[in-house]
């Protein structure tokens, strides 16, 4: 009865989240890419169903025959959406190399740092990490407002005479994602940092390699797997963000995750809306699988 | 990689933590701000967070945040748990990869596609939109998060503990409940937090799937946000903000004792086989 109930458990300990995730998270993609496949409609839900199980197989191969890519013909032939893929992925890929040129001094600081202080400075950047996400977008439109708190502080210094326009630009839109996801690339940085051998500089060193190309011959490549894992996190989730370029870079500037939420909540097209999710899935899924080679890989080195 | 701790890094430590921390700073100062105008300073009152507590709606999405909060941590750290076990422990099973894809895609998802395909789901199945809709999307997704965590734990936990128990006649559930999990809470715990955290900020995914009746403080705070930045909002980020901060440093002291009270349990241990 024992070996029973032990059995019964390590069997439920995989179904059980595995069910969940497939109902939950993998089923949920197949119905965005079918309802992506269908004419939109003034009803509740707002589209023309594609599969009607009800009316037997012959029923549903008869449908097949309905399904239209006449959404994803619609965004190729609205340059609106692909600029907005394209400058979704500019603002992100260039935000995710600040990110990291902001972030790697502060993980190899946190690296080199006593061990006993480490702990506290990790607790410090994991922080903010808890803190809300919009709450923390929020606080830059005071600072970051013509009036706002940034502005008076330039204008008081006398380096400027007229505030600076950074609200409503790109600018503001990559100031907030690096700010809102450094955490994300100190972590895995210096987590790579941290455990890498000194001797290896100091050996570099003492063969009279000055320490600026000791870094970028040996610690740098080192620290690749922590550089790709940290910009994989940064990249993959600002190129759909929404709550950045909503609340910071106004309605002037263009992001997929904003033109997806505005064709979804204010144009209540949902078909189109679909269609918008798939590609911009589609984007990602390079990206993704790499992240998830380097996750499997530091799992590998971690057992 | 210890070494020495250079005036560069220190510099670039100072400037990359006031980075981090000056903006929610101002945030809480302005909060504080005697004046409507968040940016003009006119002294210190704290009248924004007495006229809060009268807002009706405001209180009504801080009730529904924290019991969807409570509720989708419990269960996606009941998941997660039993997830980052299978990863661990079962290193063959059918389909263990999509699993394994399942479990670390919703980490770097963008949220509006998450949503977005959670609604579609609840909406094919006919499932009214409201409480229960966001509480399941957050489980969905959190549940990820706590795989990780305590995944990372489990990875350096010793077996040979477990198989120890095993082998002086404990249940495999018994080794497991009194060897293995006592060793894993720590992590347990952190990730429920950080379950309670995600689910408490998500405005996105909250917004997709939440139905009338069930708006979240998220959801309020972006709705008064998109009119402008006002000391109210400030004044409930503060709040926020707080209570957040005391959770994890409570939590990082228990964390850290458990740490202290784990080590001389198994150098104890230790001293007695060896």
């Amino acid at each position: 009865m024992g070996r029973f109930l032990a059995a019964l458990a390590s069997r439920l300990v995989i179904v059980v989240p595995y069910l969940w995730l497939l109902v939950f998270f993998l089923a949920p993609f197949l119905i965005v890419f079918k309802i992506s496949l269908s004419e939109p409609a003034i009803a509740m839900p707002p589209y023309q169903p594609v599969f009607d199980l009800a009316g037997g197989l012959a029923a549903f191969f008869a449908k097949l025959g309905n399904l239209s890519f006449s959404n994803y013909l619609w965004l190729a032939d609205d340059p609106l959406y692909i600029n907005a893929y394209l400058s979704s992925i500019w603002i992100a890929g260039v935000s995710t190399v600040i990110t990291l040129a902001v972030g790697y001094p502060i993980a190899y600081g946190m690296a080199r740092a006593p061990a006993s202080i480490r702990p506290l400075l990790l607790m410090l950047v994991i922080l903010p990490f808890w803190t809300s996400f919009l709450i923390r977008v929020y606080a830059w439109i005071g600072i970051l407002k013509p009036e706002g708190l940034l502005n008076q502080f330039l204008l008081f210094l006398g380096v400027i005479d007229t505030p600076l326009v950074i609200l409503n630009t790109t600018t503001a839109i990559h100031i907030g994602i690096v700010y809102s996801y450094l955490p994300f690339m100190v972590l895995p940085l210096y987590a790579t940092l941290e455990k890498m051998d000194n001797s290896l500089i100091e050996a570099a060193r003492d063969l009279g390699c000055p320490s600026l190309s000791a870094f970028w011959k040996i610690t740098f490549p080192l620290s690749l797997p922590g550089v790709v894992a940290g910009c994989m996190l940064v990249f993959i989730p600002a190129v759909g963000e929404f709550v950045i370029p909503d609340l910071l870079g106004g309605s002037q500037t263009l992001m997929i995750g904003k033109t997806l939420w505005s064709e979804f909540f204010n144009n209540r097209d949902w078909p189109v809306s679909s269609a918008v999710a798939v590609i911009l899935l589609l984007l990602l899924i390079v990206p993704i699988m790499l992240f998830q080679r380097s996750q499997a890989r530091a799992r590998e080195a971690g057992n | 990689m210890a070494g020495n701790w250079s005036r560069f890094n220190i510099v670039s430590l100072v400037l990359g933590f006031a980075f981090l921390y000056l903006p929610i700073v101002l945030l809480v100062i302005y909060s504080f701000n005697e004046s409507r105008l968040v940016t003009v300073w006119a002294g210190f009152s704290t009248k924004w967070y007495v006229t809060l507590f009268s807002n009706r709606g405001l209180m009504d999405a801080a009730w529904v945040t924290a019991r969807v909060a409570f509720l989708s941590a419990t269960v996606a750290t009941v998941l997660g748990t039993m997830a980052a076990i299978a990863l661990t422990r079962y290193t063959r099973f059918r389909g263990r990869m999509l699993f394994s894809g399942m479990v670390f895609a919703p980490l770097v998802m963008p949220e509006v596609i998450t949503g977005l395909s959670l609604l579609l789901l609840f909406v094919a199945i006919n499932f009214d939109r409201g409480f229960l809709t966001v509480t399941l999307a957050h489980i969905t997704f959190s549940m990820c998060f706590v795989a990780v965590v305590v995944q990372s734990r489990l990875v350096t936990f010793d077996q040979s503990l477990e198989e120890a128990a095993l082998d002086l006649g404990a249940t495999p559930l018994g080794a497991f409940f009194q060897v293995t999990l006592p060793v894993i809470l720590p992590a347990v715990i952190a990730g429920w937090m950080l379950a309670f955290t995600l689910s408490l900020d998500d405005l996105v995914i909250a917004s997709f799937t939440s139905g009338p009746g069930a708006t979240t403080l998220p959801m309020k705070i972006y709705s008064q946000v998109r009119l402008g930045v006002t000391p109210e909002i400030n004044a409930v980020c503060t709040i926020l903000i707080g209570i957040v901060a005391c959770g994890v440093i409570i939590a990082s002291i228990i964390t850290k004792r458990q740490e202290i009270q784990r080590q001389r349990d198994e150098r104890a241990a230790a001293r007695i086989i060896g």
